[in-house]
């Protein structure tokens, strides 16, 4: 699987699930609605300036705190196509994974990525390159069952579409 | 121990870190919150069957009494669902069984150790207090577990974490899991485990232990948990009958870390915005912090026991006239106790405002928001920006003694303080 898109960048460590969508928008679960409001308390007018198609790009730990999916949605409605963060935190880790949404670990790298670059995210292969700058990066692709979720958009289509082979999820 | 806990729930002889695993799921729960978009997941895919009826709880705990139309229509979708699927355990304002999730659980003895219990919410980590292995995901991964009973985990390395030494006075629970995530940090923990020891004298109680794990999220623990032992056995006994199996840590076990914490030199401490990792002691504090507000409760402080020791600061005295106190006991039954002990007319006599049991002001939903600069000490578990309310507040977090404490004199102050 490849994505290519536009990176968006956002150069800040733990930016945790309060900040990506504010409790007092949890009373509803419409995409478009918490799409509105996605990062409202760090980067005013996010969802205007972030284009669909484009790759987030962020620091450390992005996603710790609350366990809302609402954030997860909410960034995947303004159209963001993938995540690049040098860490995340564990539960935003699997509410993107388990709803489609592909991460890339990378470790510190991502720090060399400008808001605006176009990238190119093989996760097969584990390579990310920066087809602006010319710079090519290795990540550690992640396991084939975690790609495999991915690629079936999401933990729900997997069951339905792989089934429940016990032997095969814990390869 | 937890490696132990997860193989159990296995059908394999062996597991190692790093590896993943289906694990069967004992006990699963979700809130007003994250129930109603698991249930949309399980609709969108056709779902009808819930894996087991009886061993799903649902508690509507977050913005109830409702505050708004929308989040009575959640709570309305969630408590149809309960219905139709015929769900064992449905707590809500309904019947009075209302409560605080992470302590209602615990209370009613629907969690016991050796258990496997996966919960949509980030401080489901509180039941590792009970010997069990417990964690939180999101709602798409409830509506996984709502299906077919299991779970994906990556089993976690783990730490060891040995609290020793003789505490001061005014030192609990919530001051040593403050002092440790401002060692490790906010991700200090990512993906990990953490076992802890208690040597402490005197010993920690049980209330305190679950606050500890409670807020093992907080450093970006999987889970966290303490080994059985008596204090658990007398918990435990008090409050379900039901059969269980301990599972004790290995003599050979190995750990990732080994962290020792001498708890002699920490003293109350207080975590300062915007991360709980920013604690430091309160008697470090260079300068006053006035508050708008102090919030006494939530699945981090919202036992009896914190309530008493609240209670045992502001007896006899007034708080401060600029500040809002609002004490919240986490259930009705800890509501109960409360009025019965006298507790709530100390609180009522000090100027206390008391509120239903609810999630409420934690997550800034409703019961206590916070307006532009305004200031709030807590006992709760997060001061993220605009946590509590408006993105221009500040919330600070303590333990109920350093919240009474500060109640009264209207900045942030250590109880030795005000005891003189």
């Amino acid at each position: 699987m490849k994505i290519r898109g536009r990176a968006y960048k956002i150069e800040r460590d733990n930016i945790n699930t309060d900040e990506i969508i504010p409790a007092r928008y949890l009373n509803v679960s419409e995409p478009e609605i918490l799409g509105k409001h996605c990062m409202e308390g760090i980067e005013g007018n996010f969802s205007k300036k972030v284009r669909r198609g484009d790759i987030l790009v962020v620091g450390k730990n992005f996603g710790c705190g609350s366990s809302r999916e609402h954030a997860v949605i909410a960034i995947k409605s303004c159209g963001v196509k993938a995540i690049i963060g040098e860490s995340f935190a564990r539960i935003f880790f699997r509410n993107a994974i388990n709803t489609g949404l592909p991460l890339v670990i990378s470790g510190g790298w991502s720090k060399e990525i400008s808001t605006g670059d176009t990238l190119e995210i093989d996760f097969e292969k584990g390579v990310v390159k920066n087809l602006s700058t010319g710079k090519r990066y290795t990540v550690t692709p992640f396991p084939k069952f975690i790609q495999e979720i991915i690629k079936n958009d999401g933990i729900m289509k997997y069951l339905k579409n792989v089934k429940r082979t016990e032997t095969l999820h814990t390869r | 121990m937890t490696e132990k806990l997860l193989l159990a729930h296995t059908s394999k002889r062996s597991i190692f870190p790093g590896e993943f695993i289906y694990v069967s799921v004992d006990l699963a729960l979700a809130n007003d919150i994250t129930a109603p978009i698991a249930i949309k997941v399980l609709k969108e895919n056709n779902i009808d069957e819930v894996f087991d009826p009886d061993r799903v709880v649902l508690v509507l705990d977050h913005f109830t009494p409702n505050k708004d139309i929308q989040s009575a229509e959640q709570c309305k979708f969630v408590e149809a669902f309960a219905k139709e699927k015929r769900i064992k355990h449905l707590f809500s304002p309904a019947g009075g069984n209302m409560g605080i999730e992470h302590i209602l659980l615990p209370e009613r003895g629907l969690v016991l150790p050796g258990q496997l219990v996966i919960g949509a919410d980030s401080h489901t980590c509180t039941y590792g207090a009970l010997a069990a292995f417990s964690t939180g995901v999101g709602s798409t991964d409830f509506a996984y577990v709502l299906a077919e009973g299991k779970i994906w985990l990556r089993v976690p390395k783990t730490i060891k974490v040995i609290f020793y030494g003789k505490r001061k006075k005014y030192v609990f629970g919530k001051d040593l899991i403050l002092y440790f995530i401002s060692k490790i940090g906010v991700d200090g923990a990512n993906y990990m485990s953490l076992e802890f020891y208690d040597r402490v004298s005197p010993p920690l109680c049980m209330e305190e232990r679950f606050t500890i794990c409670n807020m093992v999220i907080e450093c970006g623990g999987k889970n966290g948990l303490f080994p059985y032992d008596r204090i658990t056995e007398e918990f435990v006994k008090f409050h379900s009958r039901k059969k269980y199996k301990v599972y004790h840590p290995d003599r050979g076990a190995k750990y990732e870390d080994v962290i020792e914490i001498n708890v002699e030199g920490i003293s109350p401490q207080v975590a300062l915005p915007s991360l709980p990792s920013n604690s430091v002691g309160v008697d470090k504090l260079e300068k006053k912090i006035y508050i708008n507000q102090v919030v006494i409760g939530s699945c981090t402080n919202g036992w009896l026991y914190d309530l008493k020791i609240a209670a045992k600061i502001l007896v006899g005295r007034r708080i401060h006239p600029d500040v809002r106190l609002i004490v919240i006991p986490a259930t009705q039954e800890i509501y109960r106790q409360a009025l019965k002990e006298g507790i709530i007319e100390i609180f009522t006599n000090a100027g206390a405002i008391i509120s239903p049991p609810t999630c409420g002001p934690c997550l800034g939903g409703h019961m206590g928001i916070l307006a532009d600069g305004e200031r709030c000490l807590a006992t709760t578990n997060r001061n993220f920006v605009g946590r509590m309310g408006s993105t221009n507040s500040e919330v600070y977090l303590s333990s109920p003694a350093v919240a009474a404490a500060s109640a009264i004199a209207g900045y942030i102050i250590s109880p030795e303080e005000i005891k003189k």
